[in-house]
């Protein structure tokens, strides 16, 4: 009978981390970012159905880089959390605090249990203050580490160059259409810093937006929302960009 | 997995199962205590404020659902200015007539339904859907109908694949039909439905109609002591919704105040209302 080899904790945590991070490279990263009424989600998707972007709760969105499988499997699980604490407590009892903390549980009790393999992605939950100061915006890596983040984010395979370009541009008070064409400069950079054109019908764009009458932030924004956004010359000359619920 | 059955901080097992897109589903499977349809009762009557006339009425571009603001427990008037017409979601409401503490429980639940299946399908349920998924928790209710605790819901909203606005109306055994042009439930419903059945025409605009279902409101509070009429003196005013393309809408307290105070002021010289032709 053979003696199995003998692996140390820090090898194969390292190795669990790397097979991780390595499928999470695989898929496209996204970014989000504040602006004046809220939060923007930014990403390349080619799919009109499968979204990498959601609402969870009234406030509280969602996005995702990696597998699709094992975050749509946590994003259900999470519309679940948040619909069943608010209807056995009140609405204003779900926070993006208390969900992206179940959610670091999740995936921490995942990454380090040895009978399972780690989940290969990593999330955003941002909930949608009153104010740009009470907004709230959490990075979850797939080791069940977690992230107070403001400004912007970006996750993925390319998040940490992104993040950078991200962090030298943004800035407080930006409009949505200024926001969103900085997050999709910074999304079409190669790894080599060349640039390349991401066309509209790629983009798979969300907001939370605080100024909506209904208690539900989150939309979608698509078609010729979308394009005039892209298209706005500069922030001096653009229109005010409240997202009309009237078109779509 | 299987070893997290409902550990503290991280999701239990049951959340990450992939299953139905309904809340109702999933909570029957992982707190069914929670589920009002599972509460047992003791035996006997039990006396709870009642809610009481829900009318309805489509035209053209939308339907519009209202409902008189009185819950009574016997012959006491238990609520002056209590809500029985509710959104149940951007194109849907529901008005509920019955006891008050369960409609708006069920109400409630609907509401989170319907939610829920939208945020996990990434799309709404069709408006029959709607109208099915409310079927079942009526259903459900039917042990404590039994025993006088009856829930019985108008159900309007605007179908977005056939473009026109739709009624249904229910009983307490969770039987569904659909209605045209015009419904009513709960107590008053007769005298209401009297009075639209009069007064309904198809071509009515958005304002006649809503003019049209207080008017009804009135003749049911006029001849059902269970229903109130507009309260003047308190500025209570029935509550009014519109369901159009454009998504659900409350009428504001100014828009429905000024139909209840025009509808008033021509009672006062003709009390039996607007006459219909005789031929």
């Amino acid at each position: 009978m053979s003696t199995p080899f003998y692996v140390s904790p820090q090898q194969a945590m390292a190795d669990r981390a790397e097979y991780a991070r390595k499928g999470i490279a695989r898929g496209r990263s996204l970014v989000v970012l504040q602006y004046t009424d809220g939060i923007v989600f930014v990403g390349e998707n080619p799919s009109r159905a499968l979204h990498k972007f959601s609402e969870i709760y009234d406030r509280i969105g969602f996005a995702a880089a990696g597998k699709y499988n094992e975050y749509e499997n946590l994003r259900i699980g999470g519309v679940r959390y948040a619909d069943l604490r608010g209807y056995t407590y009140d609405r204003d009892d779900v926070t993006a605090r208390g969900l992206a903390n179940v959610y670091a549980q999740t995936l921490g009790t995942i990454f380090s249990s040895v009978g399972e393999k780690p989940y290969e992605v990593e999330l955003v939950v941002a909930e949608v203050g009153e104010t740009a100061d009470a907004d709230q915006i959490y990075r979850l890596p797939h080791d069940g580490s977690i992230v107070d983040e403001h400004g912007s984010v970006a996750v993925g395979g390319n998040a940490e160059q992104i993040s950078s370009f991200l962090d030298q541009r943004h800035r407080d008070g930006m409009t949505l259409a200024e926001a969103l064409r900085l997050a999709v400069q910074a999304l079409s950079r190669d790894t080599n810093g060349t640039e390349r054109e991401i066309p509209a019908e790629r983009l798979e764009v969300a907001v939370l937006d605080r100024t909506r009458p209904q208690a539900r932030k989150f939309k979608r924004i698509v078609g010729r929302q979308l394009s005039r956004l892209l298209q706005a010359p500069d922030a001096a000359s653009a229109p005010t960009d409240v997202p009309s619920d009237t078109e779509e | 997995m299987e070893a997290n059955t409902r550990s503290f901080g991280r999701l239990p097992a049951a959340f990450l199962t992939p299953g139905s897109s309904s809340f109702m589903d999933f909570l029957s499977a992982h707190s069914p205590e929670l589920l009002p349809g599972n509460r047992k009762l003791p035996d006997g009557i039990v006396e709870a404020p009642h809610g009481t006339t829900i009318v309805a009425a489509t035209f053209p571009g939308g339907v519009v659902l209202a409902g008189d603001r009185r819950a009574t427990m016997g012959n006491m008037i238990a609520q002056r200015d209590i809500e029985k017409v509710f959104p149940a979601d951007e194109y849907s409401a529901v008005g509920i007539a019955g006891t008050a503490g369960l409609a708006v429980e069920m109400v409630k639940l609907f509401q989170l339904e319907l939610e829920h299946f939208e945020k996990v399908e990434g799309e709404q349920l069709s408006l029959e859907g709607k109208a099915n998924r409310l079927s079942t928790m009526i259903r459900s209710n039917l042990g404590m109908a039994m025993q006088g605790l009856a829930v019985v819901p108008l159900f309007a909203g605007w179908d977005i694949d056939r473009e026109k606005g739709r009624i249904f109306s229910y009983d307490v055994t969770g039987g569904r039909s659909e209605e045209h042009g015009f419904a009513a439930t709960g107590s008053g419903s007769i005298f209401a439905r009297g009075s639209m059945k009069k007064l309904y025409r198809e071509d009515l605009t958005e304002q006649q109609a809503a003019t049209l279902v207080v008017q009804a409101l009135y003749d049911a509070a006029d001849d059902d002591s269970a229903t109130g009429g507009p309260d003047m003196a308190r500025r209570i005013y029935p509550i009014v919704t519109v369901i159009t393309d454009e998504g659900f809408r409350k009428l504001t307290e100014a828009e429905s105040s000024e139909i209840a105070r025009s509808i008033h002021e021509r009672r006062l010289e003709q009390p039996d209302g607007p006459r219909a032709a005789l031929l």
